[in-house]
């Protein structure tokens, strides 16, 4: 589990045979063509497979491609189950790219289908997303995938997939789980839309990270550390295998609590001197609230906003165009008490003040 | 719309020959130039010469340089050079930052008199008196228009200065025995990247304020950077936005209580002479480029100065030597007590040096006020025209004044039509303009930053903004026509794929026949 | 501007009252004053600059800075035998045309697409100096020898991951000067010591002070004294087997006929551009390059920009760009290596035409008659009572140390004394360290000729009677 930040090499300068699927939603068909519109230029050279009628096929023909539709038990994709068993006939047909249309819960049922194993991106369904594994628009993701399949994106990032609890959502509470994350090709303008960094430079930036705090940390304290790919860089630096989703606690550089829920962080910090290391989760740059809700309120509290250590990458602050950094603690006198400026570690001895608000 | 309709985009092609790489005009026998031979004397004296090279030290073939007759060579610069579009060439208004404003040809002419050119450094004072007085005035006007007290010429460029402020905080605080808990500089998003880089190679970590809502670094993202591990403040004021940081005299004031000191990089100065100065704000370091404000030429990337300026009491730290004067005689100092030693060979480019001590006399007082204020007045004119533009905006400091330079964004337009600021740069390039970007990271998104200088006549800059106007209308109109520009450039798509890949890139003619099907 | 008038100066075209009115009007304000609002009254000066009289008549200007101009004496007027890291070259007429030209002149950061001219003058800059250097890797030009030098050490600290730097102590004053303050605290610089009959390096001290956190040994050749460093083979070998990596400065000029570091065991290799068609301009001439082979590990750590060669979308065309963009400071602020900025272009385009015009066999021609030259000059001397020369029992190119310790006359009354005569006489190196008292730093190229030189031994002659 956890994918690594990888180069994928291409095999020559003759184009090769890929494939690209779909699995889609039926209103989001107007997105579909989108996105496969700036990839006609290669309907030619690449193949494409998806999923019957308005799930993918009729979208891909209208924009001059002969898809192969896969095999489904019934009608249309409607279930989590019916995402799932598409996304993994498409990976057991050896699929290069894997896109898919629709929001956070699309994501999720990817990723539970086929983890790490494959490249995917999402084309963004409109509604507001969590997870970091969609291009901007419909049209960047188009354009994103035709640099993949030609090679000239050969990047792969992890990016985050965020685990919306539906019903919390439409009674207007968010709560979102880190559920794990997917790997996306990354052309630095393209998702990100800048050119933030070197080839791997996210996790090049990581290890710096790592390298910085780990230096800073010392036997005096309790440290607790959030969920996150570059708290889990920190983690690797000093040796120690923590949970990539879950909350740990290190003492004197070894692991003294793995995955700990609010109750355990209180009962194990009584009377310690604590801080704690996190890292913004999530595509719309969350610092508390968004995939670590076990730092409530209680223990950020405890902990004391003086003693919070924040590592990002620059490739994430910078992808947020200059919009602060946010807090959805669930108590609006913490997210008060959260409000401000604060020093956010980006790199090995380079750090940045960044505007934290609710 | 924003200029007269009777403002017309030129139908502009730029030369375009073709032209091989030199290697490839290579014929065997062909001569370029004759080195003068010894006199036979000479010869029967010492031989030949190169029997004297130890083994091993004497070369075996022959360099394999191009062998290229005369007027050929010059045809073949000479096209280059119609490949490459100078400011003195275009409305450069596009490259946001650099300044592009006119530098005088009469100048040119003063520079490259034997007076300068055939002049060696290490002449005795009394045989450079003329280029010492040029150092040291220049020098005295710098400090009246700065308010510091002393300037050194020596660093190369405003990187090099930006090298020097951080060698001299550094040394300041050693004195003080401060160095190692001093350890920390603080800059901002929008200064030039170089305060950043700078600081790092002197060992300094590195704390940069991103900016406000404002697109300004707060006071309050400040305060939560110093702390007793303050060593300095490197800023730009103001900032690539073309945004004046009202907060100036706190952030240093802050800074200097924490016990650090404040380097002004006043790579954006062309809007304030005479406006206001680094010492006011309460700087005690600060520095110009001769090559932006004061006229020098660009040169293609240098060669420039970076001329650096401290208050009294960092003077004895400067790089040696610095330009005095005893009576009516001018000499170098090479005694300084705390010198940070050198940043440079000898005392700096020295026609720099003496193009913009030309431009200062041409101007005097009352002129570069002046220049400062049509700079303004053109970019806010430029700015009233842009932002109406559909597609185009300027972000933050929504009703506010510019100083010298705008950023804006293209993020509109991308969104309704894909078309990027890199894609609108390609295509101004049609039209015989430069557009450029911003200095990475994109804080804001799809930028363009403009800055018109006092260089261009207003038909000038209409010219240049009816350029963009049309080219935003093309995006919406044909995206796929700017997304495939340049058509009337020198070459067609280039194809950066390979830059990046040590198995493809090829820096030089050879790693590339090596590496690449020969031709 | 005399007082009461108001000229537009020819500089601000919108100086012009009725097109300033007009765009005032346009921007809606009345003053532009009012575009100052953002800044503080209280940072506002309120008198005018205190300047001299402004000079709008360009004949004005002329006569009064080629007045103060005239105060300069030259190399041309005079015989010069300066060198010291600033050389007296002849620059080809074409050298001149190319450097003046407006396109390159005052062009700057533009796309490789309407500045394609200036990619592709660098490229060939790149190019022509690999083949003098027999490396497939060289930089944009830096600001000079003192940066080049600096940032090819600190690559030497990054690709090893060690931190200390062993410098031959025969190195110019000014480039350890620059070196210190650049590899500080970064790096730590130890002094590698030479042998007082040759100026060699003293390979034995070399070798006892090597250790395993040497990241590279850095030697000049020809040194900045101008002997022949012959022993580089072996230093090269003593910093291999160490781990470590052999740095070498070297005068392009002399590589028509010495061999290039690269040949033996050099991995970097960097030096100035001056002497390859540039003025002196009083010390405003100067490029600093870097080269080495072409290998992931030393490319990613250069600073400088790298213009590479590519191709576009139609065949047969050439398109340039930046190779490895990311690892500058450029784009990516403090994590890049070091900074790059605003260097030595035109230099760099200016060597290029050099190179191109010398072609192979006039930098064999220009090698061989500064080795004649300069060894007929080192003869001569010697035979002039009380001076010896070479200082150092090497062979040299170009420069050499003079002695004049038997004369009974100090270095710098000696150069007084041929001033009067005409002559600027070599570097004093007295005060540079306490074996060279005494002594000067003499440069002899292929300007001067057996009368130039002839001048100088009669001279000489006379003022040591």
């Amino acid at each position: 589990m956890g994918g690594r930040v990888g180069l994928k090499g291409t095999d020559g300068p003759e184009i090769l045979e890929k494939a690209v699927a779909l699995g889609a939603e039926p209103q989001s068909q107007n997105r579909t063509i989108e996105c496969l519109s700036r990839l006609k230029t290669l309907k030619d050279s690449i193949e494409l497979i998806t999923c019957p009628g308005s799930m993918g096929e009729e979208a891909s023909v209208r924009c001059g491609f002969s898809p192969k539709a896969i095999s489904t038990t019934a009608g249309p994709i409607t279930t989590a189950s019916d995402t799932r068993s598409a996304a993994r006939q498409m990976s057991d047909l050896g699929v290069d790219l894997l896109l898919f249309v629709g929001g956070d819960g699309t994501a999720r049922d990817i990723y539970n289908a086929v983890g790490d194993s494959m490249v995917v991106l999402g084309i963004p369904a409109g509604v507001k997303i969590h997870s970091a594994v969609y291009a901007c628009n419909p049209l960047r993701a188009g354009e994103l995938a035709w640099l993949y399949l030609q090679g000239k994106a050969k990047n792969v990032l992890e990016a985050e997939v965020m685990d919306i609890d539906e019903e919390d959502y439409r009674r207007g509470r968010i709560q979102a789980r880190l559920h794990g994350y997917l790997r996306i090709p990354y052309e630095r303008r393209y998702l990100q839309r800048a050119k933030t960094g070197s080839p791997a430079s996210e996790q090049y930036s990581q290890e710096a990270i790592a390298h910085e705090v780990a230096e800073c940390m010392s036997g005096e304290f309790h440290y607790v550390v959030g969920p996150g790919s570059t708290t889990r860089a920190i983690m690797e630096k000093l040796n120690l295998t923590g949970t990539l989703l879950g909350i740990d606690l290190v003492h004197k550089k070894r692991l003294v609590g793995k995955d700990l829920n609010e109750a355990k962080l209180l009962e194990r910090l009584e009377g310690k001197r604590t801080k704690l290391i996190i890292t913004p989760i999530g595509g719309q740059g969350y610092l508390f609230g968004r995939g670590n809700q076990q730092l409530s309120p209680k223990v950020i509290r405890h902990i004391g906003k003086d003693n919070i250590i924040i590592a990002g990458t620059k490739q994430k602050i910078n992808s947020l165009y200059g919009r602060p950094l946010l807090v959805d603690t669930g108590d609006k006198a913490t997210d008060r008490l959260l409000d401000g400026y604060f020093r956010i570690i980006t790199g090995y001895r380079e750090a940045i003040i960044y505007r934290v608000t609710y | 719309m924003g200029v007269d309709e009777t403002t017309r985009v030129r139908n502009f092609h730029q030369a375009k020959w073709d032209e091989p790489i030199i290697f490839e005009l290579s014929t065997e026998g062909e001569r370029g130039v004759i080195v003068p031979e010894v006199e036979e004397d000479i010869e029967r004296t010492v031989g030949d010469g190169v029997s004297e090279l130890p083994p091993g030290m004497s070369r075996r073939q022959a360099p394999a340089l191009p062998e290229v007759a005369q007027m050929r060579v010059l045809k073949h610069f000479l096209r280059l050079s119609q490949h490459c579009l100078g400011a003195d060439l275009n409305v450069d208004m596009g490259q946001g930052t650099c300044t592009m404003k006119y530098s005088p040809k009469i100048n040119e002419v003063l520079a490259r008199s034997p007076k300068v050119a055939e002049v060696h450094p290490l002449q005795d004072a009394d045989t450079a008196q003329g280029a010492l007085e040029i150092m040291y005035k220049l020098d005295t006007f710098l400090q009246e228009i700065s308010g510091m007290s002393k300037f050194s010429f020596q660093p190369g460029g405003g990187s090099a200065a930006i090298l020097a402020m951080a060698s001299i905080i550094r040394a300041y605080h050693e004195r003080r025995g401060e160095a190692d808990k001093r350890d920390e500089i603080i800059t901002t998003i929008f200064s030039h990247p170089s305060d950043a880089a700078a600081a790092a190679v002197k060992g300094y970590k590195v704390i940069t304020l991103y900016q406000n809502e404002d697109g300004l670094p707060d006071v309050e993202a400040l305060k939560k950077a110093v702390s007793d591990r303050t060593a300095g403040l490197l800023i730009t004021n103001p900032e690539d936005t073309g945004i004046f940081n009202p907060d100036i005299v706190e952030f240093v004031k802050i800074v200097h209580e924490a016990g650090g000191l404040c380097g002004y990089d006043q790579a954006n100065a062309n809007g304030i002479l005479g406006i206001t100065r680094a010492s006011e704000a309460g700087f005690d370091l600060c520095f110009f480029n001769l090559h932006k404000t004061f006229s020098s030429p660009h040169g293609c990337g240098g060669p420039a100065t970076g001329a650096l300026g401290v208050r009294d009491e960092l003077i004895s730290y400067l790089p040696i030597p610095i330009v005095e004067r005893s009576g009516d005689r001018y000499f170098l100092n090479h005694d300084l007590s705390n010198t940070i030693g050198k940043v440079r060979a000898f005392y700096g480019v020295f026609p720099a040096v003496l193009r913009a001590y030309c431009w200062i006399r041409s101007l005097g007082a009352e002129g570069l006020k002046e220049a400062a204020c049509v700079a303004v007045l053109n970019n806010n004119y430029a700015l009233e025209k842009i932002k109406k533009i559909k597609g185009a905006s300027a972000p933050y400091a929504e009703g506010k004044r510019r100083i010298e330079q705008v950023r804006y964004s293209w993020e509109t337009l991308t969104k309704e039509t894909g078309v990027t600021t890199e894609d609108v740069a390609y295509r101004m390039a049609d039209f015989g303009f430069h557009l450029w970007s911003s200095h990475h990271p994109f804080i804001v998104p799809e930028p363009f930053t403009i800055e018109p200088t006092e260089s261009y006549s207003k038909a000038e800059i209409d010219e240049y903004i009816a350029g963009i106007e049309k080219i935003a209308a093309e995006a919406y109109a044909e995206p796929e026509k700017v997304k495939n520009a340049p058509y009337n450039s020198v070459v067609h798509k280039i194809d950066n794929s390979t830059l990046d890949d040590p198995e493809k890139w090829a820096i030089t003619w050879r790693a590339y026949l090596k590496k690449h099907e020969c031709k | 501007m005399k007082k009461g008038e108001t000229t537009v100066h020819p500089y601000i075209p919108n100086s012009a009252p009725q097109v300033k009115a007009r765009m005032l009007e346009e921007i809606g304000i009345k003053d532009i004053d009012e575009l100052y609002e953002e800044i503080p009254e209280s940072l506002r000066l309120k008198r005018k600059l205190d300047l001299p009289d402004a000079m709008p008549s360009e004949y004005d200007l002329k006569r009064h800075v080629e007045g103060i101009l005239s105060r300069n004496q030259t190399c041309q007027e005079n015989i010069s035998f300066l060198g010291g890291g600033c050389w007296q070259h002849y620059v080809p007429a074409i050298c001149d045309e190319i450097s003046q030209r407006s396109e390159f002149l005052t062009a700057y950061a533009g796309e490789p697409y309407e500045d394609h001219g200036r990619f592709q003058a660098l490229f060939e800059f790149e190019s022509l100096m690999a083949e003098l250097l027999d490396m497939d890797v060289v930089n944009v030009p830096t600001y000079d020898w003192c940066q080049a030098a600096s940032t090819a050490l600190r690559m030497a600290a990054r690709i090893t991951g060690r931190s200390e730097v062993l410098i031959s102590d025969t190195i110019s004053p000014e480039r350890l000067l620059a070196i210190r303050n650049y590899c500080t605290p970064a790096l730590s610089v130890r002094m590698v010591k030479h042998c007082a009959d040759t100026g060699l390096m003293d390979v034995d001290d070399l070798k006892a002070i090597i250790s395993v956190d040497t990241a590279g040994i850095y030697f000049e050749n020809p040194s900045y004294l101008g002997f022949i460093e012959h022993q580089g083979r072996e230093i090269s070998d003593i910093a291999h087997e160490n781990g470590a990596l052999c740095v070498v400065s070297v005068d392009p000029v002399s590589l028509g006929v010495m061999t290039p570091p690269a040949n033996y065991g050099a991995d970097i290799v960097c030096g100035d551009i001056q002497g390859l068609g540039v003025h002196m301009n009083y010390g405003g001439g100067h490029g600093g390059f870097i080269a080495t082979h072409d290998e992931e590990r030393f490319v990613m750590e250069y600073p400088s920009r790298l213009f590479g060669i590519t191709k576009t979308s139609v065949a047969g065309e050439y398109g340039f760009g930046d190779v490895a963009y990311e690892r500058t400071s450029f784009a990516v602020r403090e994590a890049g290596k070091e900074f790059v900025g605003t260097h030595a272009a035109l230099w760099g385009i200016t060597a290029a035409v050099y190179l191109s015009l010398m072609g192979p066999k006039a930098m064999q021609e220009l090698g061989k008659t500064i080795m004649q030259r300069s060894q007929y000059a080192m003869k001569k001397l010697s035979e002039i009572k009380g001076v010896k020369a070479p200082v150092f029992a090497s062979p040299h190119f170009k420069e050499f140390a003079v002695s004049f310790k038997e004369t009974g006359m100090t270095v710098e009354d000696i150069n007084k004394s041929l001033l009067e005569h005409g002559i600027f006489g070599g570097k004093d190196l007295s005060k540079e360290c306490p074996d060279l008292e005494g002594c000067a730093l003499y440069c002899v190229t292929e300007v001067h000729t057996k009368r130039d030189l002839d001048c100088l031994f009669q001279a000489l002659k006379d003022c040591l009677g």
